[in-house]
């Protein structure tokens, strides 16, 4: 009864993907069922921030740079983020493990500053905070 | 019997842990092999952040608060479950809002009156208090007196435009076709904004009754609930509530033995603020790039694949099931008129007390911001409130003497909008706050249109350049005369609003922005100037 729409297609592929991203082989899928060319398949998977074309790390982190984070403190947390995992905003950590994403708004603004991973929120953070809940998400993941 | 608890695991009891003490339940009864027969869910907001987690348990219907250790969860597990005694010294009096209902005796629960009384993962409870009760009455009049009801009632539309619903609704009964939708606007991403979130995480059926009576009103056998992808709860809760509808017939195929059927679906956004404007919506439910539509034509006559389309927020569609039970005149005894009912606010900033709260339209915002909000932290004096989202407006501590209705909001250009209220204290620097909010339109406008794609840019490297100390003496007139032109012909909402906060902020704080230009100094030491 539902046709899935390219989007829906693109999101599918994605939440397949271990990497969190929609391979080359996805898109020319989509494009071939859909019979829509390439670059029209890319024109809409580029437009959404939650769609990744590059291969990500296994847990997603979302920290808020909304008004509400930003006056909480929400600068330092990415700081803090930035010099605990070694990356920049749009990066992947070496182990595969994270990639932090920068967020508009995850409208959990009354417990700012917040970040979510994959699809957890985490709110009232601090740097001390922001540390042990990537500290313990690393030692969970290696068991 | 089976025994259920019902924690509240709204926003700020998540902040006293309310995950882990969810958690230490499950456990815990696991290890007294009561895991079959109690339950332990969450539930919304219970009143009692402020001292920390509570819960309540059904069917005995005891509320314990605060709930903060394993000790706490041992007593109970131990004393309630397997004693069978009430926890004498953890119990509190059952007065689900007390905080706000003794400060002031007034918030008027209309859209929230099952958040935090109920589990919203059991349809059988929405049914218990009433539910789906709106929705058969709806089946028992005709269309047009479902529309009339909706139109007497005055209902305007939460999404910010403040739209007749009736008429929206009238627009699309009497449309001619042979497909019509029905779309739930959850795509809530304005910055400050978490009122949606509430509803759906808290009692996700009324949002489907919502939507029925919507779509029995105007000939509509199809609904969708766009909700945006961040909201991952709202998510998982709408489609257990719509699997949970289907399973008792209230969706599919002649509900409840009438000539109506209705199919329901949510859809995911996938990261994209602009998706909240209407024609978006609709553009990225058809799998497209999220950008917006040229109107006219509107939605409700060409709207989801060129079909007549109702679209409502969700807490407009909230509002629907208690007026088609309680009557159009009942409804009408809340609010002012022009603005009749409740209303969401969301309260972030630096206030006391956050969170979300529902009180009468014509409320004082003061009232809302030094009552219910507690007043600002640490004793601060109040700087400037934004209000609607950063798309909405600034407003100064002279201006927040204002009863929060459409009409009266009107008058100091304002208006409710998305239901946000962030207060900035004495020690928030303007310019860094327009930063943040430039920020945001600069990486959310979807690029279609020239002004809103290359002036919020420019506007955002203006407001960049003051905070780093490198103003220049024109730039006041350049954001001015930018502003402007994005106000005038942006195509759509977004960069429309865009430069509203920050034009009027350099209307309302000149001297603050005149520091950063000219003196090369932050009034307030927040933004780092270079010398």
């Amino acid at each position: 009864m539902k046709k899935t729409s390219i989007l829906e297609d693109l999101q599918k592929a994605e939440s397949h993907s271990k990497e969190n991203y929609i391979t080359f082989k996805d898109v020319l899928q989509i494009s071939e069922n859909k019979k829509t060319p390439l670059s029209k398949i890319y024109g809409v998977g580029t437009f959404y921030s939650m769609l990744s074309f590059k291969p990500r790390g296994r847990h997603i982190i979302r920290i808020c740079g909304g008004l509400a984070c930003h006056l909480a403190g929400g600068d330092k947390l990415i700081n803090k983020l930035k010099e605990v995992l070694q990356v920049d905003v749009g990066e992947t950590t070496k182990d595969g493990l994270f990639t932090l994403e920068e967020n508009s708004c995850l409208g959990l603004c009354s417990v700012a500053p917040v970040m979510m991973i994959d699809d957890e929120p985490y709110g009232n953070l601090t740097e001390e905070k922001v540390e042990e809940i990537i500290k313990s998400i690393k030692e969970g993941t290696k068991k | 019997m089976k025994h259920r608890i019902l924690i509240a695991e709204d926003s700020k009891s998540l902040l006293n842990r309310a995950k882990e003490i969810e958690k230490l339940f499950k456990k815990e009864l696991e290890k007294r092999n009561l895991s079959e027969t109690v339950s332990v869910l969450p539930t919304g907001s219970l009143g009692y952040e402020d001292i920390g987690v509570a819960l309540v348990i059904y069917p005995d219907n005891v509320l314990y608060a605060p709930v903060n250790s394993k000790e706490d969860v041992q007593t109970i597990v131990k004393e309630h479950f397997v004693d069978g005694k009430v926890v004498k010294k953890l119990q509190k009096p059952f007065k689900r809002f007390s905080q706000i209902e003794k400060i002031m005796g007034i918030q008027q629960r209309i859209v929230l009156e099952n958040v935090g009384k109920i589990s919203p993962e059991d349809i059988k409870e929405y049914i218990a208090f009433d539910g789906y009760k709106g929705f058969e009455n709806a089946l028992k009049t005709s269309p047009e007196g479902v529309i009339k009801e909706i139109k007497d009632s005055e209902l305007r539309g939460r999404g910010g435009a403040g739209f007749p619903t009736g008429k929206k609704w009238e627009f699309t009964a009497k449309a001619k076709s042979d497909k019509k939708y029905i779309i739930c606007n959850a795509d809530e991403g304005e910055p400050g904004t978490f009122k949606d979130r509430t509803i759906m995480e808290g009692d996700p059926h009324r949002v489907i009754e919502g939507m029925l009576i919507a779509g029995y009103a105007t000939g509509a056998n199809e609904g969708i609930i766009y909700i945006r992808g961040e909201y991952a709860l709202s998510i998982e809760r709408l489609e257990n509530a719509i699997s949970q509808a289907y399973d008792l017939g209230l969706l599919g195929n002649n509900i409840l033995g009438s000539n109506f059927s209705f199919d329901l679906q949510v859809k995911k956004g996938a990261g994209a603020y602009v998706c909240g404007e209407e024609t978006a919506l609709l553009n990225s439910i058809e799998g497209k790039r999220g950008e917006p539509r040229k109107k006219p034509p509107y939605p409700p006559t060409a709207g989801l694949w060129g079909k007549p389309t109702v679209i409502n927020n969700v807490e407009t569609l909230a509002n629907i099931p208690v007026i088609m039970r309680k009557g159009a005149e009942w409804f009408k005894q809340f609010g002012v008129p022009g603005s009749y009912g409740t209303k969401l606010f969301s309260l972030n900033g630096d206030l006391n007390w956050k969170g979300v709260v529902e009180v009468p339209f014509g409320t004082n915002l003061s009232f809302i911001i030094n009552e219910i909000g507690g007043g600002l932290k640490d004793n601060l004096s109040l700087k400037a409130v934004i209000l609607g989202g950063v798309s909405g407006s600034l407003l100064t501590p002279n201006e927040i003497n204002t009863p929060v209705d459409f009409n009266s909001l009107a008058k100091i250009e304002a208006g409710p909008g998305s239901g946000s209220i962030t207060v900035l204290s004495e020690k928030r620097c303007i310019v860094d706050v327009a930063k943040n909010i430039a920020k945001f339109f600069r990486h959310e406008s979807c690029g279609k249109c020239t002004p809103c794609r290359v002036g919020t840019d420019q506007m955002y490297k203006i407001i960049d350049r003051i905070s780093k100390g490198q103003g220049e003496g024109s730039d006041i007139q350049i954001m001015e005369k930018l502003g402007r032109t994005m106000k005038l012909t942006s195509f759509c909402g977004l960069g429309q609003t865009a430069p509203n906060a920050i034009l009027q902020s350099l209307k309302k704080f000149p001297d603050e922005w005149n520091a950063h230009i000219f003196d090369k100094r932050c009034p307030v030491n927040v933004c780092r100037l270079e010398a």
